[in-house]
Order: C-alpha cells, then sequence, then structure tokens
C-alpha cells in the first residue's frame, strides 16, 4: 500500500511536468496557428522568431542596464517592425503565389533571422534571467517545478487573453473573418496586409512569450530555433487551425512523452523522448488527419 | 435613362487578362445611373463576374488586371484603387456564391461588414437595427453559424453585409444561384425596396434574365467578353433575340442560331 501510494505520486510528479512542459509547446504551435490560420502560410520561421524575440530581450538588457520590462517593450517594439518588414518585403511581394512558395519563403526568413539575431547580439549561450522563481514546490509530497509553474500559468493567461481579443474585438474578428475567406474579407473593406501584419506581430508576441519561458530554462541559444520542431507533432495532434488544438495538443505531446520516457523507456533502452512525440502523432494522423480540432469544413449548399 | 448625362460608374471599353495571356473582357463599356438597378445578363462564362470584379478591384487577388480602358465613380477614375478604399467610397461588392464567414455567427459576419466604418458602437448598432428591418430573418438567426444557416439567409447576410458599409453603389453577383424561386423573387423585392428607400443602387450580374429583367431598369447582355445589346429592361425583355436565347421564351419557335449571327460567338475563350 505504502509503495503504490508512493509510485503514484511520482506518476503525479511526472505528468505535471510534463503538462507544464507541454504548455511550453503549445506556446510555439500557438504561433504557428495564428499565422496559418490568418494567411494559409506555414511559418517555418516561427522558431527563428521565437530566438530572434529572446536574443533580443536578453540584448536590450545587457546593452542598456534597463529592468527587463523595458527590454520587454522595446522587443515588443522589434517583433512589430519585423513584422512589416515581412509583409513589406517578402510575403507582400508573394500575394497569390502557392502556398509552397510562401512556405519557401519563410525558410529564408528563418535562416534570415537565426543568421543576424547572432550577428546583432552574438552567439554565445546567455542566461535569461528576469527574475522568474527556480526550485520546486512540494504540494503534500508532490514536487513542481516554479519556473514550469509560472511558465503554464503564462500561457493560460496568454490564450485567454487571445481568446478575447479574437471574439470580443473588431480587429480580432476580421482576423476570424479574413481565416475563414479571405476574398469576402477584401470584399468588405478589410486590408489584407494590415491583418498580415497584425497577425505577424501577435505570433511574434506569442514567440516572444515562450522565448523567455524557455531561455528562463534552458538559456538563450541556438537551439530554441529548433524547438520550432517540437511543435510539429502538436500541430499533427491538434490541428494547424484551431488555437485549443494547439494548447491541448501540446499538453498531450508533453504529458505523454514524460511518460513515455519514464515508463516505456527502460524497455526499449531508454531515450525515446525525442521521437515518442512523433510516433504518436503519427499514429494519430492515421485516425484524424484534420487533426484532434481541426476546424470541421461545413459543407452545404 | 438611355443616355445618363452624369452616371454613378462609368465603365470605360475596359479590357481584362488573367495570368497575364487570357483575355476575358475586350472592351467592355457600361453605366449606371446614381438611384438606378442595371443589370448584365449572360450565359456562363460570359465575363459577368469579371467585369464586377474589376469594378471593385477583387480582380487583382486572382491575378486578373485591367489592361485597357478606365472605370470612373463619381466623376474619378477609380481603376487602380484598392477594394478596402473603394468599401469606403461606397463600392462594395456582394461575390457570387454567398462567401459568408462561415464560422462567424450571423451578426458577426453583419459587424464585419461595417469594417470600414468611422464613429464607434452607436453607428454601427443603428446600421444593424436597419438591416434586421429590412432582413427579419437574420434577427431570428442572429447567433447562429452563418454556415448553417439556409442559402437564402446566406445571401441575405451577405446582402446585409454590404449594406453595414453604407454603399452607394451595390455589385451583386448572381444572387439567384442555388435557390428556388420563390427566394429569388423575395430577395429581389428586398433589393428593390432598398433600392427605392434607401436610394443605394444596383449592378446585379444575372444568369437568370427573367427575374432580373423584371426588377432592373437597364440591361446590358455579354458575350464573350463583350457588350452585344444594352437598353431598357422593358426593351430587352420584349426583344425577340432577347426572347429565344435568354429567357426560354423561343419566339416563334423556329429561329435558329443561324440566324442571329452575333449570338453565335459561343465560349471562344482565347481571342
Ligand atoms: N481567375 C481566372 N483565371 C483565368 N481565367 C478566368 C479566371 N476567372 C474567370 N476566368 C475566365 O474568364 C471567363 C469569364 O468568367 P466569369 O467568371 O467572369 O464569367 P461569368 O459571366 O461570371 O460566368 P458565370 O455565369 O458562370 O458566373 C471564363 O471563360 C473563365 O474561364
Ligand atoms: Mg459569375
Amino acid at each position: 500500500m505504502e509503495d503504490f501510494v508512493i509510485e503514484f505520486m511520482f506518476f503525479l510528479e511526472v505528468l505535471f511536468s510534463g503538462l507544464l512542459t507541454g504548455t511550453l509547446y503549445s506556446l510555439v504551435a500557438l504561433g504557428f496557428v495564428l499565422i496559418f490560420k490568418a494567411s494559409g502560410v506555414f511559418n517555418f520561421a516561427q522558431g527563428a522568431m521565437m530566438l530572434f524575440a529572446a536574443l533580443s530581450l536578453v540584448g536590450f538588457q545587457e546593452m542598456l542596464g534597463v529592468h527587463w520590462t523595458v527590454a520587454f517593450l522595446l522587443t515588443v517594439v522589434v517583433m512589430i517592425l519585423l513584422a512589416w518588414c515581412v509583409e513589406k518585403f517578402v510575403l507582400g511581394k508573394l500575394v497569390n503565389q502557392e502556398p509552397i512558395i510562401l512556405f519557401m519563403a519563410t525558410i529564408g526568413i528563418t535562416f534570415f533571422l537565426d543568421g543576424f539575431g547572432q550577428t546583432l547580439w552574438g552567439s554565445d549561450i546567455k542566461p535569461l534571467d528576469i527574475g522568474l522563481p527556480t526550485g520546486s514546490l512540494d504540494f503534500g509530497g508532490i514536487f513542481v517545478d516554479q519556473l514550469e509553474l509560472v511558465a503554464g500559468a503564462t500561457a493560460g493567461g496568454l490564450v485567454l487573453g487571445l481568446a478575447i481579443f479574437f471574439n470580443k474585438t473588431k480587429i480580432g474578428r476580421a482576423l476570424r473573418a479574413v481565416a475563414d475567406d479571405h476574398q469576402a474579407a477584401m470584399s468588405v473593406g478589410i486590408s489584407l496586409r494590415n491583418i498580415w501584419i497584425i497577425v505577424w506581430s501577435v505570433a511574434g508576441l506569442v514567440g516572444l512569450v515562450a522565448g523567455i519561458m524557455w531561455g528562463s530554462k534552458l538559456g538563450v541559444q541556438f537551439s530554441l530555433s529548433l524547438l520550432a520542431l517540437k511543435a510539429l507533432p502538436v500541430l499533427m495532434l491538434g490541428g494547424f487551425t484551431s488555437i485549443p488544438g494547439a494548447i491541448i495538443g501540446g499538453l498531450i505531446i508533453g504529458a505523454g512523452e514524460k511518460l513515455a520516457e519514464i515508463y516505456l523507456g527502460p524497455f526499449v533502452g531508454g531515450a525515446i523522448e525525442n521521437w515518442f512525440a512523433y510516433m504518436l502523432a503519427m499514429v494519430f494522423l492515421l485516425f484524424r488527419p484534420q487533426g484532434l480540432f481541426g476546424e470541421k469544413i461545413i459543407e452545404r449548399v | 435613362m438611355s443616355a445618363p448625362s452624369n452616371p454613378l460608374l462609368k465603365v470605360n471599353n475596359i479590357e481584362v487578362i488573367y495570368d497575364h495571356v487570357i483575355l476575358v473582357l475586350k472592351g467592355v463599356s457600361l453605366e449606371v445611373e446614381k438611384g438606378s438597378i442595371v443589370s448584365i445578363l449572360g450565359a456562363n462564362g460570359a465575363g459577368k463576374t469579371t467585369t464586377l470584379k474589376a469594378i471593385s478591384n477583387l480582380l487583382r487577388s486572382e491575378r486578373g488586371e485591367v489592361t485597357k480602358g478606365s472605370i470612373e465613380y463619381n466623376g474619378a477614375d477609380i481603376t487602380a484603387k484598392s477594394p478596402a478604399d473603394l468599401v469606403m467610397d461606397g463600392v462594395v461588392q456582394v461575390m457570387e456564391g454567398r462567401h459568408c464567414f462561415e464560422h462567424l455567427t450571423v451578426e458577426e459576419n453583419l459587424l464585419t461588414g461595417a469594417y470600414t466604418r468611422k464613429g464607434g458602437r452607436s453607428v454601427v448598432n443603428a446600421e444593424l437595427e436597419k438591416v434586421y428591418h429590412y432582413f427579419p430573418r437574420l434577427k431570428e438567426r442572429r447567433n447562429s453559424q452563418a454556415g448553417y444557416v439556409s442559402g437564402g439567409e446566406q445571401q441575405m447576410v451577405a446582402v446585409g453585409r454590404a449594406l453595414m458599409a453604407k454603399p452607394s453603389l451595390i455589385l451583386l453577383d448572381e444572387p439567384s444561384m442555388g435557390l428556388a424561386p420563390q427566394l429569388v423573387e423575395e430577395i429581389f423585392e428586398i433589393v428593390r425596396r432598398l433600392n427605392v428607400e434607401t436610394g443605394v443602387s444596383f449592378l446585379v450580374a444575372e444568369q437568370n434574365a427573367t427575374i432580373a429583367l423584371k426588377y432592373a431598369h437597364y440591361g446590358y447582355i455579354l458575350e464573350n467578353g463583350r457588350v452585344v445589346m444594352d437598353g431598357d429592361a422593358t426593351d430587352l425583355a420584349n426583344n425577340e433575340d432577347v426572347k429565344e436565347f435568354y429567357l426560354g421564351l423561343g419566339g416563334d419557335g423556329r429561329k435558329s442560331f443561324r440566324d442571329v449571327k452575333h449570338y453565335r460567338r459561343r465560349k471562344r475563350w482565347l481571342a
């Protein structure tokens, strides 16, 4: 009996840790979903944007010696500027091209951002410290990492904020309209170019928040850019067009991979955390190609 | 009405090319006088939609381009204006196939139509009430997802959404498409009421010539990217050729295509 209780507590600990890491995957996936919904572009650069945002934040802190909130605001401005440039110099020129061409353009943006960011701010691993708590909290025997807890709460807050933005504001409504039918959106006078700038800015902001969380955890380094790849199984699971899907997908992947590592790992010789997520997503894909929450395509005449 | 002196809309001999090579409109001219309902008639592929999109400039997002001629609205050249600017000027297109925002509610669809309006919540709400006044059924369905309401209601949403921009000219593309005759009649009845009561002008593209000529003041017949005939709606409705080829009445019943030369050039796309 004792043993069972301890086992169970351990299970809960792993589960929580997985779920909380999952919210970080969700944040990255969220950036993809926003841009994909509004413009049909699969933004390969989402990870690079996250890295660039985190680099800028740390850079501003170092260079100007300002409080992190000031650096945060400056970085927000940078991300909006970036969105504007992307629209002005890349996507705006490629309107009406095939999705694959737009996708390739975002690969170009990825390499540019990775390179430019490191030229600008240097390429060493930098600690990102905005005073988030570290260490674990003890919830009656279950230890929960404080940073993960903060990350989870922040992700939740961000999603809530986005939900309000999308459902209650004029711009948010316009974004949903564009996602539904961009021609009709144009016909009522919505400028797609402005919408793109807004949505890339929002994705940049989400990237910044994700970058802060991941950066606090791992330090700001090039591998942050690759974390975007972790968002792929999340998207396969949650659907490319669903915000709740990105959240739930992230949670499932996060929890799934931690649990698998602990409970299945020993049987297959360990280290399955790296590929388990993809396998899970793939198996899932066979049964529900549109993803867990992939938007239902309404068909009627 | 045959020689409007100072029309609201004036399309001067425009040529439209898709994808840099496909010539679709080969010199179309037409006019819409303030406060009138004008219809463009023609078979599939005649170029009706292309004409409307050239005016609203939604053409560019389909890789189409006006390569010759000009379009004037209220006396000013609007050939190169963006769709958003045109909506602000009062020219709004209701697209063929309705194009509602399916995952938005009926009311959200209407509110989106007011995207370009200034003046805040009260202005928009007043406009919303006006639209509900003309389309009471939309008020009943205001909280339904637009993707799930009936085809007729979707057409009403599309027209109502355009009205929210407070337009002077609505470009209405094939409102009868896929609707039962009675419903088509209902929609056109509302178009007429809007025209009479609010003074908004309409340019309506229709394959259904019978209904379009019943409600329009003036009509143009488009074939293969050219205007082949135009006139007062009543004159067109009584014209033997129009009767035979567009109203399905068949005149004396024996006329063959060969007798009417200019109707032979059907569906030759790449001129
Ligand atoms: N995006 C496009 N690219 C190339 N060709 C096009 C495009 N859109 C339309 N066309 C061609 O232009 C011609 C006119 O099309 P349009 O849609 O204007 O006709 P329509 O009169 O509206 O026909 P319908 O009654 O079927 O709606 C057709 O031959 C069509 O194939
Ligand atoms: Mg058409």
